[in-house]
């Protein structure tokens, strides 16, 4: 059992820059928490004050029950593999695995053993005696989580641990830490800006956004149903389409860009005739049509995106309004063509002052 | 390896001109080698002359200068006493240094640069002519003078600033994860110290250790002012006994104890470029 329960957190570094502000947060035992955000939102600062690399300025943060806000990093029993991997340059794969053991006091024999074993376990076992510098990225990066897990930790803490991969290592590590996780059980933390990283591999993801938590919960929860219009933006490979619109009188529907779209189930009873709100939708929620439909946003194609089984079309709205849809690869339209596009009505949304109408308590973070 | 490509220039003229220029510029980088070889070259033959002049040249072979130098008390003991001289100095700058430069590196410090290059600026004062009187005072004053340890603190106090400067440096591109790392995983401030920065940081621990060595080998001046009996002397200052009452220089044995003199400071530069390697950054040697 090791959950991790931040309580009231803060973080302001000696300059006056407030990088975490009174953050509350459970990670759940053996779990796989992802923290994204956008680059200087604090997810290092966080992950680094869990390491205890860094000291909190208010706050607490307890590890499987137990108050460490004010033990020092080696007493909390956690690991930790930085974005460079901070591989020891002057030792082998070997003994840079077995260095916390021999930190631990563990005897010589026992601790090349373990080592021997780690290695193979992650495919290293015939690079051993070979330095860092000796490895490509992708081995440096399995010897890091080598050396993370020989000590069997309560907790793994990453910093961007697939940054320094390119793109299709990146895909195939994505694939192995996530197998490796699940096989240890052991709750990790790893923090990332890239969404579709966070989306694949985490059971739970806490979107970050300037020291605060804009939302947590599951990859799908947090996809299907962004809680602010900045989640809504930052996730997503394509970023869900924001439009002005206002409440027609009924309260029935959504004026946009002069075409009414129905309100969506779950925001009715919030909203009022006149009210000023954003219609959210995501472009692989929007139906391509040629032919003239009601309930739906026209305008002419004006790009077209191959995004390789389908295309990315932008479609230009009367009033100039630019809306994205995802068209299957059968109906590619020609660009200058008229069309329509069909949102689905359970997955439109609808903010108000940058917040989700008619969201749960359990999808927006104290 | 094409067959198309010919063998030799069509042109018969041609490689007797290349020839003569090549033979030309040969000549020409020989004869400027050999300028600045001479002295080198001296030191080679000299020792070994029965009569060495000033001039390099064919030695009338004998080994009879190095018996008379064995035969000088204070030659043999001079270089004993340049080797306590430098290796206690070198181990006292090695050891100061890495602390000071690893604190200045990780700790900021409002000032710090300027400190150190106020420091820098000083220490070429420290054990200049200038400070050759205040330095004579003090040491008479804490009972350092015609003592090896007087010698040893005072040029480790001269050394130190630059000594600080270059590794504070190295420590500078050692990325911090490395401590870091070592830290999350338990390790103390010192064992981080043992067992990361200083293996990381070693090829400038051993250039400011031979730079040291170096240094305080060619000293002349501080051993002069503060060791006062004869058999204290290193080899710098016996060095400037080899002359006779006329003020002629003893060619012989000048040349003879020069040569003894370098050769264990070229072994060392030899001995530690090939176990650590200088190189001016970080990484570690295979
Ligand atoms: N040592 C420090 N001293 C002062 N301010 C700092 C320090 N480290 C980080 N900050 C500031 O704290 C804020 C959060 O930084 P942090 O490194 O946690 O961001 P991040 O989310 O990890 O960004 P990135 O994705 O670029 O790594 C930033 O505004 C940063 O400038
Ligand atoms: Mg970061």
């Amino acid at each position: 059992m090791a959950d991790i329960t931040l309580n009231r957190l803060a973080k302001v570094y000696p300059g006056g820059v407030r990088a975490l502000s009174d953050l509350d947060l459970t990670v759940r035992d053996g779990e796989f928490f992802a923290l994204l955000g956008p680059s200087g939102c604090g997810k290092s600062t966080l992950l680094r004050t869990l390491a205890g690399l860094e000291e909190a300025t208010g706050g607490s943060v307890h590890i499987a029950g137990q108050d460490v806000t004010a033990l020092p990093p080696g007493d909390r029993d956690i690991a930790m593999v930085f974005q460079d991997y901070a591989l020891f340059p002057h030792m082998t794969v070997h003994e840079n695995i077995a260095y916390p053991l021999k930190i631990k006091k563990v005897g010589k024999g026992e601790r090349a053993a373990k080592a021997r074993e780690t290695a193979e376990e992650l495919g290293l076992g015939h690079l051993g005696e070979r330095r860092p510098g000796q490895l490509s990225g992708g081995q440096q990066q399995r010897a890091a989580l080598a050396r993370a897990m020989a000590c069997h930790p309560r907790v793994f803490l990453f910093d961007e641990p697939l940054s320094n991969l390119d793109a299709r290592m990146r895909l195939e590590a994505r694939t192995f830490l996530k197998k490796l996780q699940r096989e240890l059980g052991v709750t990790t933390v790893f923090v990332t800006h890239d969404q579709a990283e966070a989306l694949a591999m985490a059971d739970r993801v806490a979107v970050m956004e300037s020291g605060a938590l804009r939302q947590v919960g599951t990859p799908t929860e947090v996809f299907r149903r962004p809680a602010s219009t900045f989640v809504a933006s930052f996730i997503g490979s394509t970023p869900m389409n924001l439009l002005d619109g206002e409440l027609v009188a009924g309260g029935g529907a959504v004026r946009v860009s002069g075409r009414e779209l129905p309100v969506p189930d779950g925001a009715r009873a919030h909203l009022k005739e006149g009210d000023e709100v954003v219609y959210g939708v995501r472009p692989e929620y929007l139906r391509w049509s040629e032919r003239a439909v009601d309930a739906a946003l026209s305008g002419t194609v004006s790009v077209v995106e191959n995004l390789g089984s389908a295309h990315l079309v932008t479609l230009e709205c009367d009033g100039g309004l630019g809306v994205q849809v995802v068209v299957p690869e059968e109906h590619e339209p020609a660009v200058g063509a008229r069309g329509w596009a069909v949102p689905r009505e359970d997955r439109a949304l609808l903010y108000r002052d940058g917040e989700l109408v008619g969201a749960t308590p359990a999808e927006v973070p104290a | 390896m094409s067959a198309a490509t010919p063998r030799r220039p069509a042109d018969g003229r041609d490689p007797v001109r290349a020839l003569l220029r090549g033979v030309g510029a040969y000549l020409l980088v020989a004869l400027v080698l050999a300028f600045f070889a001479l002295p080198m070259l001296w030191l080679a033959s000299a020792p070994f002359d029965r009569r060495p002049g000033i001039t390099a040249s064919l030695p009338d072979f004998t080994l009879a200068n190095f018996a008379r130098l064995w035969d000088n008390p204070n030659a043999v003991n001079s270089l004993a006493s340049s080797l306590v001289l430098a290796v206690g100095s070198a181990v006292l700058v090695v050891a100061l240094s890495a602390l000071a430069a690893y604190a200045l590196s990780r700790v900021h410090i409002r000032g710090r640069d300027g400190l150190l290059y106020a420091l820098l600026l000083l220490s070429s004062i420290v054990t200049g002519t200038a400070a050759m009187v205040p330095i004579f005072l003090l040491a008479a004053e804490l009972d350092l003078v015609d003592s090896y340890l007087g010698v040893i603190l005072v040029l480790t106090g001269g050394l130190l600033p630059a000594a600080i400067f270059i590794l504070k440096d190295f420590m500078d591109t050692t990325p911090r994860s490395y401590e870091e790392s070592a830290r999350v995983f338990g390790a103390s401030p010192l064992r981080v110290l043992r067992d990361v920065v200083v293996p990381v940081v070693r090829p400038g621990l051993a250039t400011v250790g031979v730079w040291t060595v170096a240094q305080v080998w060619g000293n002349f001046l501080i051993p002069f002012l503060l060791l006062r009996s004869p058999d204290k002397s290193p080899a710098a200052v016996v060095m400037y006994t080899f002359y006779t009452e006329g003020g002629q220089p003893d060619l012989a044995l000048i040349s003879t104890f020069s040569l003894l003199y370098s050769l264990p400071v070229v072994l060392m530069f030899l001995f530690v470029s090939r176990r650590y390697g200088f190189r001016l950054h970080g990484g570690i040697k295979a």
